[in-house]
């Protein structure tokens, strides 16, 4: 039996995370099958099958699937599920919503947020905020897993060659209706993908201060991220919050500007292969996981630090 | 309109997490044991609810051991109006809960279920999810804003990409972000008032569901420990050491 994965996408573009939802899956089992729930979303079928290690896409194109609602989705799930043996999908807010809906009509105990495939029915995922990390294996006949994009690399774009079959579409949900999105565009990296990561926390002291991190990510091409404080605090918008319930980045440098590292920020990003931190309060838990802590006043070390960065010719793009 | 709140009671959020030595789990002896945060954000809702006059009563629902009834009590000391405790040991996975909840729900026949999005322990993001699927019932979940319509519910929801809005009729599931709100303190008379609201008990096998894990712990252990890293003493410093020494700009 095969692995059933459900894309993420905007009925136009695959979001980037099913590629790293495919890799984890590959892991598990080689036949992946990609499930396809949109509306007018020829191209993402299409741009699916090209993918690496996909072995067949299952088109399901019907208005139902203009908008993303857990109630339509879980239906057309449903329906395929009995014949595979994983249904998996990438642990965001996207299949965070759906896999549970799924997994409970399915009868199926979840595994969620996995960060390594140990064996076809034996995970890895971490508990109590990364504190600890617990190996777990499913007696379930079906298997639903969210997996963490983060810690599985993105599959190729091209190389494959994937049949799209047309399916069918799942039952009507009246239950609840889309109303709209605000997205945040950004001409940024995306924070989950990004090579390099600045982020403030309630140390910036307003939402004007940023401009002195969005400096130096500029100069980095970096993401801007932020603690929750400083987005409870209103200095910047929810879709910059990394950490525990916000998201989790491993780019290969992480620096942490005001920002003390309380246990939920540093779910977040302690996975980050090079962390940074400037703070001037020098017993701030942050300094415990940099890898280089700068003992400082922010609003004198951040200009001095682009400043220096301005100094190089060499910043990787 | 009634409103059945679900919470948890986990390890205090401050507390730094030790595992146990023989791999079967992490420290909970003699540890610092609070309500799930997000799950306050959760009875927060209710009671504001029911105060602005949209519903009648809040009850608090907590699957778990005896000493849950702390999680209870903190409940009713701010604002809900009765609770039940539904005994269960061990470790009850978030199916086994949504199954306790769900005939939690047909006895209570409630309009809304509020919970938190995510328990900080074991982190799983299911129970909510779940239970609207068991129910039957439409979700809305990642809550950070609801307004109470008249058949319906207009929810603010968090997502990657920033912020959602769907209509979910009623009855439905909410499960709650931290940006929901501000729970508020109990204040002392009212911790007082809690003690003598009622908190009934019950077992989960008195309603018939299996608890049994489907999932086996194998081990528990440690993260990975990151390497003591140093600290410089100027911005140059760190620049140079960010390109020499670590190479990453």
């Amino acid at each position: 039996m095969s692995v059933l994965l459900i894309a993420e996408h905007n009925n136009k573009e695959l979001k980037p995370f099913t590629l790293n939802a495919i890799t984890a899956a590959s892991q598990i089992k080689e036949d992946v099958h990609v499930l396809v729930l949109g509306s007018n979303s020829d191209s993402v079928a299409k741009s699916i099958s090209e993918v690496s290690n996909v072995k067949k896409v299952i088109h399901v194109n019907n208005s139902l699937y203009e908008n993303y609602l857990a109630e339509n989705y879980t239906s057309a799930v449903i329906k395929l599920a009995e014949s595979y043996s994983h249904i998996i999908c990438s642990a965001n807010t996207f299949g965070k919503n759906l896999m549970p809906r799924i997994a409970a009509l399915l009868d199926v105990s979840q595994v969620s947020d996995i960060i390594k495939v140990i064996s076809e029915d034996t995970f890895l995922r971490p508990i109590y905020a990364g504190n600890a990390f617990a190996t777990v294996k499913s007696t379930d006949k079906i298997k639903c897993v969210t997996i963490r994009p983060t810690s599985f690399d993105p599959a190729p774009t091209s190389g494959g060659s994937a049949e799209i079959m047309n399916g069918d579409p799942g039952d009507s949900s009246e239950l609840s209706k889309f109303i709209k999105k605000e997205e945040i565009k950004s001409d940024r990296p995306e924070l989950g993908t990004a090579r390099v990561v600045v982020s403030g926390g309630r140390g910036m002291q307003s939402g004007e201060n940023f401009k002195l991190i969005t400096a130096v990510a500029d100069k980095l091409n970096a993401a801007i991220g932020a603690s929750r404080a400083a987005v409870d605090a209103g200095y910047i918008t929810n879709d910059h919050q990394v950490g525990q319930t916000g998201k989790v980045v491993v780019p290969d440098l992480y620096i942490a500007v005001g920002i003390s590292g309380a246990i939920q920020h540093l779910a977040g990003m302690k996975e980050s292969k090079v962390i940074v931190a400037i703070n001037k309060d020098g017993e701030a838990p942050i300094f415990s996981v940099a890898d280089y802590g700068l003992e400082a006043d922010l609003f004198e070390a951040l200009p001095k630090f682009l400043e220096e960065l301005n100094k190089l010719n060499t910043i990787q793009k | 309109m009634k409103i059945l709140v679900a919470v948890k009671r986990v390890i205090d959020y401050n507390v730094q997490i030790r595992v146990k030595e023989d791999g079967t789990g992490v420290v909970t002896d003699n540890v610092k044991m609070s309500t799930n945060p997000p799950d306050d954000n959760a009875i927060e809702e209710a009671v504001k609810i029911k105060e602005s006059g949209k519903a009648t009563e809040v009850v608090a629902v907590s699957v778990g051991e005896e000493k849950a009834q702390e999680t209870l009590r903190k409940a009713l000391a701010v604002g809900a109006d009765r609770g039940i405790l539904v005994k269960a040991d061990g470790i009850i996975e978030p199916l086994a809960v949504s199954k306790i909840l769900q005939k939690v729900v047909e006895k209570e026949k409630p309009d809304l279920v509020f919970m938190g999005k995510q328990a900080i322990d074991d982190d799983c993001n299911q129970t909510g999810q779940m239970l609207a699927a068991l129910l039957s019932w439409p979700q809305a979940t990642f809550a950070s804003k609801i307004e109470v319509k008249d058949k319906s519910l207009e929810v603010t929801r968090e997502i990657d990409e920033g912020l959602e809005t769907i209509e979910v009729n009623v009855p439905a599931i909410v499960t709650c972000d931290l940006r929901l709100n501000e729970p508020r303190y109990a204040s002392l008379p009212n911790i007082m008032k809690a003690k003598k609201k009622p908190i009934e008990q019950i077992t989960a096998s008195d309603l018939g569901v299996d608890t049994k894990p489907r999932i086996e712990q194998i081990k528990v252990e440690e993260p990975p420990k990151r390497k003591a890293g140093i600290k410089v003493a100027s911005v140059e410093e760190l620049v140079q050491k960010l390109k020499n020494e670590a190479k990453v700009i």
